[in-house]
């Protein structure tokens, strides 16, 4: 689909604040309120737009640790990247997991209620992963920026 | 903090799925009342667990078909060095987050770009002009899937 100069303004507004409602969003962009709700929709049905979906805090639940885990994989497993990422979608501690070209094959993005416990998922449930060649870990310290918008 | 039962954790992972669907679709999902159900979630967004809502969309619809990971080492480190890097990197509108971790490596950035050439201006021209900029490190998303998490 072809998307213009209001349908980019739309986006732009949208993605800087997700929670706006309709008439709110369609006065920032300079639209009507119709015009806004239509071409929403129009992005919505040509997927551009796939749906919103809450952000959790997990420190606000209690998960005070978050773990960059940075694998490469032994290559010469023909299956290495499947029976790895099948087996960590099996950890619930796991709540990202990204696969790369690079020098890091893959990345899982690890959250644990405190340092004793993700010694336990890491020893547990992390170097029990198949097919693990290197592990490096960054530990999260802050998060300064984390936005989906585009600069469009 | 707060406790959350059952059927919060389940409203949290329905949300996190769709954060679209009324308090009265999730409320007859999980046989709660529309007003029950809207009063969970309002409580799991005053605790700040649901932080937020964010927009999916299609990057690649939008003209942006890289992102890329970079780890990022300061050259020197220093109080002064790193409120600069921070405020200098978070202005950079092709930085979607921007995270301080201990490890390998000082900061994990993500940049989204149109294409590779796109990518190396970006670096280029923003990234290794930052002020105390070190080593850096590219990795290329390929795919990234968000998981549930321990809400099961």
């Amino acid at each position: 689909m072809q998307i213009d100069d209001t349908d980019r303004r739309l986006l732009r507004h949208l993605m800087a604040d997700p929670g706006l409602a309709t008439a709110e969003l369609a006065a920032r962009a300079g639209v009507t309120p119709a015009t806004c709700w239509r071409r929403l929709e129009r992005l919505r049905a040509a997927g551009v737009i796939r749906g919103t979906a809450a952000v959790i805090d997990w420190r606000a639940l209690g998960w005070e640790v978050e773990v960059s885990l940075r694998f490469t994989l032994d290559k010469t497993a023909p299956r290495a990247f499947d029976d790895f990422i099948a087996a960590a979608r099996e950890v619930p501690e796991v709540i990202g997991i990204e696969t790369f070209l690079g020098r890091v094959d893959l990345r899982l993005n690890v959250i644990a209620r405190d340092m004793r416990h993700y010694k336990e998922v890491y020893r547990s449930r992390i170097l029990t992963l198949p097919h693990i060649a290197d592990i490096e870990a960054l530990m999260l310290v802050s998060t300064i920026r984390d936005t989906e918008a585009l600069p469009i | 903090m707060i406790d959350l039962d059952a059927t919060d954790r389940a409203l949290l992972h329905a949300l996190s799925q769709d954060a679209g669907q009324s308090a009265g679709a999730l409320g007859r999902r999980f046989g709660l009342s529309q007003p029950a159900a809207w009063r969970r979630i309002r409580r799991m967004e005053e605790a700040g667990i649901i932080a937020g809502r964010r927009i999916v969309v299609d990057r690649e619809a939008l003209g942006f078909g890289v992102t890329v990971f970079l780890g990022v080492k300061l050259a020197t480190r220093g109080r002064i060095s790193v409120d600069d890097f921070e405020r200098a990197v978070a202005a950079i509108p092709e930085v979607q987050v921007v995270q301080h971790v201990l490890g390998l490596f000082d900061y994990r950035l993500r940049v989204v770009a149109r294409d590779i050439a796109d990518f190396e201006r970006v670096l280029r021209r923003r990234i290794m002009t930052l002020p105390g900029v070190g080593q850096v490190e590219a990795n290329v998303l390929l795919s990234e899937e968000r998981r549930p998490g321990p809400l099961g």
